[in-house]
């Protein structure tokens, strides 16, 4: 590489090869089967690791150890009670307990009461709302997988597009619904979009690395929004906390409450398609895939680099905007300072375990989704605190990357490699 | 660089005459708003430094706010007007000294009729800056080898974590900091072996070491440290003077009034500088970043190196870690590394992947981040929130306008295959 600054543009697509061929040789890896093989036993291996982080985590199966010289079996029977209990509870607090279940649908068909039927399959309906961002945000950082560009910051996405929705939200009033909802997710989509495709002109104008900057652009929401919770955007009485937003604005629930889930999860089901349809299936996704793929052919082929770039980030971030607009007005209906728990970071396993394909990043964040909601229910009954599910992502990530890992432990044959590696993997 | 001798050759490229056009606005700003109204009034500047009882004398700078503004404006002003006419030969020189003249004009327009600790304000500087070049080390040894290290900030935030539980359980600040190294060694050798021997893209093995980190040391504080505290009380590293040359008035506070890891930092810069450069090992490991397979061809063992760069750099990120926790706050919190390993590998672009100038790109970010805390003191009307954004802003100004100039290995980021 020279150091002339018109070699600056032609510099960014070549690092983007890196992304392109990790994930072409990743799908060039699996065969049709093995797509689901592989992610299977990968989560199935991250479960059974979890095992000895929940057993690090619960007081009762760490005293235990004490006594081990003495009764070994005994201990081994305390931490088999502790792992059977918790793991129990992270199944009931996903789903739900199946024979409450079957006695409320019977108590309802013979009363009509519906309190314990809401009740019983309450916990179901929580993973689905969980799994409602999930889905979003897994689909932005599986799109700009894609594109060979790594969108590190949907967290941030999140925030300012929960921002933009709340403030959409609150302010304007004397709308219909269908005019003002729209108006608020839209207002979340674009602000998340501005927030993504900031990083993504800078890389394709000047090559700076878009996982660096999508993280400071994190850091940047946090900051703001902690500015706007204490000042422009603060509820009249002072406190970090928006004004709740108008009724007109909300995303309808699907049930009554106590449960949460809202129509976004039907919406976020809508995005998977269009994301398909949109990368499969028009001009603009093709140049997209293709730049992920082999930038230097797309260039070739005619494909404008650096506007594609600026796309790709663009719709990235409109993704993750939408998930922050969807939890303002389906779940919070106000913005609050911790608004989001590290889902944004959460996605990137999401998207990697999907193959960044949107059935198998819904099919992810489904999994995660309900992971999460049982790991409430497991910190509470079984004290493993909730984090234990962003280890088991982490693990995740490892087999998913790396299946040799999973094939070596699982004797599996490794499939036969296409010849479809280009030269790339010695540019750079 | 090539590149700036050829600029008077070539024929001026737009970017000259926005580069012109920036230092006119910026030096048109300097002289209005900030020099109005501003008439008769001092800055005051205090460089007498005083930290743990220890008072190093040094005479106030004392400067009328107005003049000064006007000269640090007129100054800018003719750079641009010369700019735009003639062009500068090193623009990027330029630029650097313009930043700094537009910071100096805010802080005495901040410290109008007003005292800032001019010693206080870099000493902390320093202090925060130092987990940065801590970091940048650690991404320059990795990079120069050609392994990309974007999980720095997952290694410190381990040793962090490990430092502190080590130091309060064995009352031993030295026996934290090791275990902060090994840990962090290891995660080191986790993406080594990934991306070395899995060929795992870099991006995603650095990236799973920040999440499987940030989900293990938060999991561990809520199961093990919050109900034990008194494994999250290690103490603090003191400050140890360096006798006779702490007494020199404001170097003396700022370099050799601190830590024995900051010490270390200055000894691992110099070190790193001499290794990369007058060394056999480095002449190989820049080989191996720059072109693996004629590395290979002339014998030189791709993988071995690439595997003890990627080690060091995990020694770097570990004593990055084990200063953030038992070296300056002195218990672990949740995600206390905010960004810090991100920052490092920013100072280390800015820094072309050397030494001197990833040091000196951690000293700004590490000025901004100081700057926080100083101007709220000073209040000068710009919420403290908005004043946080500056290091990020600050990181993504640098690599927009330093990255297409600076020339990363050539190897970075590219698993190597055998043939």
């Amino acid at each position: 590489m020279s150091d002339k600054p018109e070699n600056a543009p032609a510099q960014a697509p070549t690092e983007a090869e890196a992304g392109g061929t990790s994930l072409q040789r990743m799908a060039a890896r699996t065969g049709k089967l093995e797509s689901l093989l592989v992610p299977g036993l990968a989560v199935l291996t991250a479960l059974i690791l979890g095992a000895f982080f929940i057993l690090a985590a619960n007081p009762l199966a760490r005293g235990s150890w004490q006594a081990f010289t003495q009764d070994p079996l005994g201990t081994l029977g305390t931490n088999w009670t502790v792992l059977r209990d918790s793991y129990l509870a992270l199944f009931e607090g996903a789903f739900g307990n199946p024979a409450a279940a079957v006695q409320a649908i019977r108590n309802w068909s013979d009363t009509g009461e519906t309190r314990p039927l809401l009740d019983a399959f309450r916990p179901f309906a929580e993973s689905l709302t969980i799994s409602t961002p999930y889905i979003f945000l897994g689909l932005a950082v599986a799109l700009g997988f894609r594109g060979g560009l790594f969108n590190i910051g949907a967290e941030g996405q999140l925030f300012v597009g929960g921002l933009a929705s709340a403030y959409v939200g609150y302010s304007l009033t004397g709308l219909p619904w269908y005019v003002h909802l729209p108006l608020a997710l839209g207002a979340g989509m674009a602000a998340g979009g501005i927030w993504a495709a900031i990083p993504g002109f800078l890389k394709a104008r000047t090559g700076a690395h878009e996982v660096i900057n999508t993280i400071m652009m994190n850091w940047i929401a946090f900051r703001l929004t902690d500015y706007l919770l204490t000042g422009p955007m603060a509820r009249p009485d002072g406190l970090p906390i928006t004004p709740v937003i108008l009724p007109s604005a909300y995303l309808p629930a699907l049930f009554p409450r106590p449960m949460r889930v809202h129509v976004g999860f039907f919406l976020a089901l809508g995005m998977v398609l269009l994301v398909y349809w949109f990368l499969w299936k028009t001009t603009w996704g093709f140049e997209i895939r293709m730049v992920g793929a082999n930038p230097r052919a797309a260039k070739y082929a005619g494909v404008k680099i650096a506007r594609t770039m600026v796309l790709t980030m663009g719709l990235s971030g409109a993704l993750a905007g939408l998930a922050g607009a969807s939890q303002i007005l389906g779940v919070d209906h106000q913005m609050v300072r911790a608004f989001s728990s590290g889902f944004g970071f959460d996605s990137i396993a999401l998207a990697l375990l999907g193959n960044s394909h949107p059935a198998g990043v819904l099919l992810a964040s489904l999994l995660f989704g309900f992971l999460r909601g049982g790991a409430a229910r497991m910190q509470s009954i079984a004290s493993v605190p909730v984090e234990l599910i962003r280890i088991i992502q982490g693990m995740v990530i490892i087999f998913v990357a790396a299946p040799e890992i999973v094939r070596g432990l699982y004797r599996l044959r490794a499939p036969r490699l296409k010849e479809v590696q280009p030269a790339t993997s010695q540019s750079g | 660089m090539a590149q700036a001798t050829q600029t008077l050759a070539k024929p001026r490229a737009l970017r000259e005459y926005v580069i012109g056009a920036g230092l006119l606005i910026a030096g048109l700003l300097v002289l209005w708003p900030l020099a109005s109204g501003t008439g008769g009034l001092v800055s005051t500047f205090v460089l007498t430094s005083r930290r743990a009882g220890v008072e190093i004398l040094a005479p106030d700078l004392v400067l009328p706010t107005q003049i000064s503004l006007y000269v640090l404006g007129a100054a800018l002003v003719l750079a641009a007007v010369w700019q735009l006419a003639r062009g500068f030969p090193r623009v990027n020189l330029v630029l650097g000294l313009a930043a700094l003249t537009v910071i100096a004009a805010f802080l005495t327009w901040a410290t109008r009729d007003k005292s800032l600790n001019l010693t206080g304000m870099l000493v902390s500087s320093l202090v925060r800056a130092a987990p940065i070049a801590f970091a940048a080390l650690s991404g320059l040894y990795s990079e120069r080898s050609g392994v990309v290290n974007i999980g720095i900030e997952g290694m410190m935030l381990g040793s962090a974590f490990t430092a502190v539980v080590v130091a309060s359980a064995s009352d031993s600040l030295f026996l934290g900091v090791v275990g902060g190294i090994i840990v962090a060694a290891l995660l080191a050798l986790l993406h080594g072996v990934l991306s070395i021997r899995y060929r795992v893209n870099q991006i995603i093995s650095g990236t799973m070491v920040i999440i499987l980190m940030l989900g293990l040391t938060s999991y561990l504080q809520r199961a093990i440290l919050n109900e034990n505290p008194q494994l999250n009380e290690p103490g603090t590293i003191s400050e140890m003077a360096i006798p006779g040359l702490s007494r020199i008035p404001v170097i003396g506070p700022i370099l050799f009034n601190q830590t024995i890891l900051i010490y270390i930092l200055f000894l691992l810069l110099i070190l790193t500088q001499v290794i990369m450069y007058q060394t056999r090992w480095g002449l190989r490991v820049r080989a191996v970043g720059e072109h693996p397979r004629a590395a290979d061809t002339l014998g030189i063992n791709v993988f071995r190196t690439r595997y003890i760069s990627v080690l060091l750099s995990g020694v770097m990120a570990g004593l990055g870690g084990a200063y953030m926790s038992i070296g300056a706050v002195g218990r672990f919190n949740e995600g206390m590394t905010s960004g810090k390993g991100f920052l490092g590998l920013a100072a280390m672009i800015f820094g072309n992947w050397n030494p001197g100038g990833s040091f000196l790109g951690a000293m700004i970010f590490g000025f901004f981040d100081s700057w926080q805390e100083k101007l709220s003191i000073l209040q000068v009307g710009v919420p403290p929130d908005l004043l946080g954004m500056a290091p990020y802003l600050a990181t993504m100004v640098v690599l927009a306008g330093v990255v297409g100039r600076s020339r990363m290995p050539a190897a970075d980021g590219t698993p190597y295959e055998k043939q």
